[in-house]
């Protein structure tokens, strides 16, 4: 492997604007790599080279004009649910298979402004709807630690070119732990920031309250890079937060002395086995090693967590998911009628995880149980982010699970209430909107598969975090602790 | 008791008008009428993937002028639902509009019917939301969906800013219901939030029609009307519907609860679909837009730029100035005019000579010359000022018919004219009686026929004084001399 590919995004930036290496270099050794890997791992689901070449002399120019640019040369992989103008973007959905994006996601092109080089558009669960990027229409992606096993989802595709060296920052979605759980899966970081910090503008919508992008990167300062450049007010999206964001790379630490980290009672690891148990343990033991005050703090509501998310979600989706008609864009299936044309297009164009959703969605809405289902859950939505409000008056990030389990085997999940249960953990700070990440803790089952440590903050309070967990995996490197399967 | 007489109908309007504003609801695209199709859209008012609305300020701004104007209240907190259902003009699928908080509640409606009746209809609410696009069939078919080959849609009207006005069931018949829609026509072009063009779609209604019997308090059974075009076919719809559900209880029906298309060309409703069939539009919050908090200086402030209402100033002209409703109603249906007007008013102190010479002599100059009567170079200070030569008999109103076209012509004042070329009245009787010998000789056949009792020929030997004196004479002076002479 050209030791390129491994240098972190942070180095690379460094070091491509020391002008020590070139954009370009970088992009054709990245670029290889792919061509090497991605026939066996299926990261991604277009591949963007023309553009990444593009890219990359830019940036060379860029810097040779005597510009600094915080992203230099860094090889992004970009999930396929993020428009980049003139790119196939898909959602991993057969309904916009062949759909080219006339405009660029907010997001996507600060990082393209920032000099990051577009390697491809990534694998993802059908709409980001799913734990496993199985529910992709598309492609199969594979754990790169063990090539049987799932990369997590919904975003598994840049995680697995981020864990294969395919890419130095993949750009994420996180509804209900997207980025998180296949950050644990595949030994990388994975991090969520307050929901309404990075714009959505251009992020094809799952669940519009509770959709956040967000990076997955291989080191936690390459997280707080990535976010220091996408994270701020965007006027086209209304529910982007205008408030000043104070930069998480100043902000990175070494120790945890004079921090409280709440561990969650309600979370008990026991109930996932003594392996688990021990291991997450050990993570809230290695907390107090730095220095940190590991106290217990109460969730009363986290119990409700997965149904209040599985009916506010749906219930935004199949509102959301209602412009994929067949009308004015992605896959028509003709009809007799207009009413048959909508029929035959989503029931082709959609898969079976996506239609369970809008079936729910559309269930409660509906007139008579709308109070029952979607105001109810509503109501529990204020009270998770009241606990949270309570428990971090106790302390000043929390600590929990990222995942239940390590990665699994294709198919192992074949009964949907299973693998909505892998975002158990992730789920609750979702509705409350909180920034949370997961970074590598061990390895657990057999084989030894990465697991992740769940950190969580306040809203807005991602510097701290950030600087947390940048703490953690330094007096750990968990991450550098097991070899690829690729 | 006719039969007519036997019944009273109940009548609510909801009408939907298009708001003025430089860009659509929820984009930057253009609102302008018109253009190619699909050259005013962008990836939000076409509901691409990923695209996201953020709510239009201005037109915002509008809904909250438009309530103040009714007297609504403006509650504190509003939001943007989404009201789901799947139609091909429609991108998202889904209509963003206003559900259980809109941004203004209550207020009234005052209006007036032709014979200057005042009457006032309650509004529930006002609330905002955006407009579709549009559909044209082709290949086939006559434009109707049934047997078109394909169907092209325009996008350019997709996402328009849209108040929906929704009124209590307060109007009593199609006039009412006629005058209503016309006050709050006049009310939107005058606060300046919509242009309300029905032949440019930007005013559109629904009316819900029922009947009772006389007197009773309980409702019958409503039918929505829709595809009404015109006020003239509100008119026409909502008396035919009334006159169906009279015959259908004559004849010993019921009333089904329903949606009814208008049909210009066969001057009947007919039924679209029965409640069985109605949408349920699963409304609840839009995620992508955050409730809104109005700032109650923000409603303070656009308070300050209502300016007066055209029912206010109806009731003044009819009621305190003594036009008759048709003056009336064309005055308040020319803002600069009626603002002409009343300077002219207040100037003078003259409603009645200040509305002979506006809506009379100055509005036919006006016509001849294509040059309104607020533009032209009779300023309502000059006519105040004409006004007070004829009230202090300065002048006879045939000078000032005379003065005026020279006003008109840029000549300057009336008073400078007047002092010019000597066109004061004259109340001198000696100088009068001098005209008249001067025409009784002139004219020995008149004065022989008036001696022998034709006394109505003592209207044109007046003339003729007052031609003789270049109209300076005073009218009543020289009748009575010239009777002196003549008896
Ligand atoms: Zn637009």
């Amino acid at each position: 492997m050209n030791e390129l590919v491994t240098r972190s995004a942070a180095q690379i930036a460094r070091d491509v604007n020391g002008k020590r290496v070139s954009a370009r270099e970088i992009t054709a050794a990245v670029l290889q790599r792919v061509d090497e890997t991605d026939d066996r791992l299926g990261c991604y689901l277009s591949r963007l080279n023309e553009l990444a070449l593009d890219c990359a002399q830019r940036a060379d120019r860029r810097i040779a004009a005597g510009e600094t640019l915080p992203l230099a040369g860094v090889p992004i992989a970009i999930k396929d649910n993020m428009c980049l103008r003139g790119t196939r973007t898909t959602a991993g959905s057969k309904i916009l298979e062949n759909w080219i994006a006339p405009y660029t996601a907010t997001a996507v092109q600060l990082i393209l402004d920032a000099g990051g080089i577009p390697i491809g558009k990534a694998n993802l669960d059908e709409f980001a709807m799913g734990s496993s990027c199985e529910n992709s229409a598309l492609g199969v992606t594979r754990n790169p630690y063990d090539l049987s096993r799932v990369p997590g989802g919904s975003s598994g595709g840049p995680a697995a070119a981020v864990a294969s060296f395919q890419a130095a920052i993949g750009l994420g979605s996180d509804t209900g732990g997207s980025i998180r759980e296949p950050g644990a899966f595949c030994n990388v970081v994975g991090f969520k920031p307050t929901y309404g910090r990075v714009s959505r503008y251009g992020l094809i919508a799952f669940a519009s309250s509770l959709d956040q992008i967000g990076p997955l990167t291989r080191t936690v300062e390459d997280a707080a890079l990535a976010y220091d450049v996408m994270a701020g007010h965007d006027p086209s999206d209304s529910t982007s937060i205008n408030r000043a964001v104070e930069p998480a790379a100043n902000a990175l630490r070494e120790d945890l002395k004079g921090l409280r980290i709440g561990v969650v009672k309600e979370f008990a690891t026991a109930k996932l086995g003594p392996e688990i148990d021990a291991l997450y343990k050990r993570a809230y033991r290695e907390l107090a090693d730095l220095g940190a005050d590991v106290v217990d703090i109460s969730l009363p509501t986290a119990d409700y967590g997965l149904a209040t998310y599985y009916l506010i979600a749906p219930a935004e989706c199949s509102s959301n998911l209602a412009r994929f008609d067949g009308v004015r864009y992605g896959l028509r299936v003709e009809g007799d009628d207009v009413g048959q044309m909508y029929e035959r297009t989503r029931a082709a164009g959609f898969g079976p995880e996506v239609k369970r959703r809008i079936l729910i969605g559309t269930y409660a809405l509906s007139s008579g149980y709308y109070d029952a289902y979607y105001v109810k859950a509503q109501k529990a939505r204020t009270m998770f982010a009241q606990d949270f409000r309570r428990a971090f008056e106790h302390c000043d990030l929390i600590a929990a699970p990222a995942a239940s389990s390590p990665a699994f085997e294709f198919n192992a999940k074949s009964d949907p209430y299973s693998m909505y249960m892998m975002d158990y953990y992730t789920i609750p700070m979702s509705l409350a909107g909180l920034p949370a990440l997961s970074v590598p803790c061990g390895y657990a089952g057999t084989p030894q598969l990465p697991m992740g440590l769940q950190l969580a903050a306040p809203l807005f309070e991602e510097a701290k975090l950030l600087g947390a967990a940048h703490a953690y995996e330094r007096a750990t490197e968990y991450a550098s602790k097991a070899a690829l399967a690729v | 008791m006719t039969v007519k007489t036997k019944y009273e109908a109940v009548i609510g309007i909801e009408c939907h008008v298009e708001l003025k504003t430089r860009s659509k609801m929820f984009c930057g695209c253009a609102n302008e009428f018109g253009g190619e199709p699909n050259t005013k859209v962008c990836p939000v008012c076409l509901a691409l993937p990923g695209a996201l609305p953020v709510a239009n300020k201005e037109a915002i701004e509008h809904m909250i002028r438009a309530g103040l104007a009714f007297g609504a209240t403006i509650p504190a907190f509003s939001k943007f639902d989404r009201k789901n259902y799947f139609y091909p003009d429609m991108p998202k699928d889904y209509q963003i509009s206003q559900y259980d908080m809109p941004l203004t509640l209550g207020g009234s409606v005052g209006y007036w019917l032709e014979d200057g009746t005042l009457k006032e209809c309650r509004l529930t609410r006002i609330h905002l939301e955006e407009d579709t696009g549009k559909s044209m069939h082709a290949g086939g078919g006559d434009g109707r969906i049934a047997g078109s080959a394909y169907s092209l849609i325009d996008f350019n009207r997709a996402g328009v800013p849209l108040m929906e006005c929704v009124s209590e069931p307060d109007l009593t018949s199609a006039q009412e219901a006629v005058g209503y829609l016309e006050a709050l026509k006049r009310t939107f072009v005058q606060l300046g939030v919509s242009d309300v063009k029905m032949e440019e779609g930007s005013l559109r209604c629904d009316a819900n029609v029922s009947i009772r019997p006389a007197g009773s308090m309980k409702l019958g059974t409503k039918a929505e009307i829709k595809n009404m075009n015109s006020f003239r076919s509100v008119l026409r719809a909502i008396e035919s519907e009334i006159t169906r559900q009279i015959d259908v209880l004559e004849s010993g029906g019921r009333v089904v609860q329903e949606t009814r298309g208008w049909d210009e060309a066969q001057g009947v409703t007919h039924s679209m679909r029965s409640k069985e069939e109605a949408h349920d539009y699963r409304y609840f919050p839009d995620p992508d837009l955050v409730p809104m908090e109005i700032d109650p200086a923000l409603v303070e402030r656009l308070k300050a730029t209502i300016p007066a209402l055209p029912h206010d100033r109806f009731v003044r002209y009819h009621r305190e100035y003594g036009l008759d409703p048709k003056q009336a109603t064309q005055l308040v249906d020319n803002l600069p005019l009626a603002e002409y007007f009343d300077a002219c008013v207040s100037a003078s102190g003259n409603a009645q000579l200040s509305t002979n010479f506006v809506l009379g002599d100055l509005s036919r100059l006006a016509n001849e010359t294509g040059t309104p009567v607020y533009a032209s170079p009779v300023t309502s200070a000059s006519l105040a000022e004409l006004i007070g030569l004829v009230e202090a008999k300065a002048i006879t109103s045939k000078t000032a018919k005379e003065l005026l076209e020279r006003m008109w012509a840029g000549e300057g004042s009336p008073k400078a004219i007047v002092e010019k070329e000597g066109l004061a009245q004259t109340s001198d009787a000696g100088e009068i009686e001098r005209f008249v010998a001067e025409v009784l000789a002139a004219n020995e056949k008149a004065a022989a026929d008036y001696k022998a009792g034709k006394t109505n020929i003592l209207g044109f030997l007046i003339g003729q004084v007052m031609k003789a004196s270049r109209g300076k004479a005073n009218p009543a002076l020289a009748e009575e001399l010239l009777r002196k002479k003549l008896e």
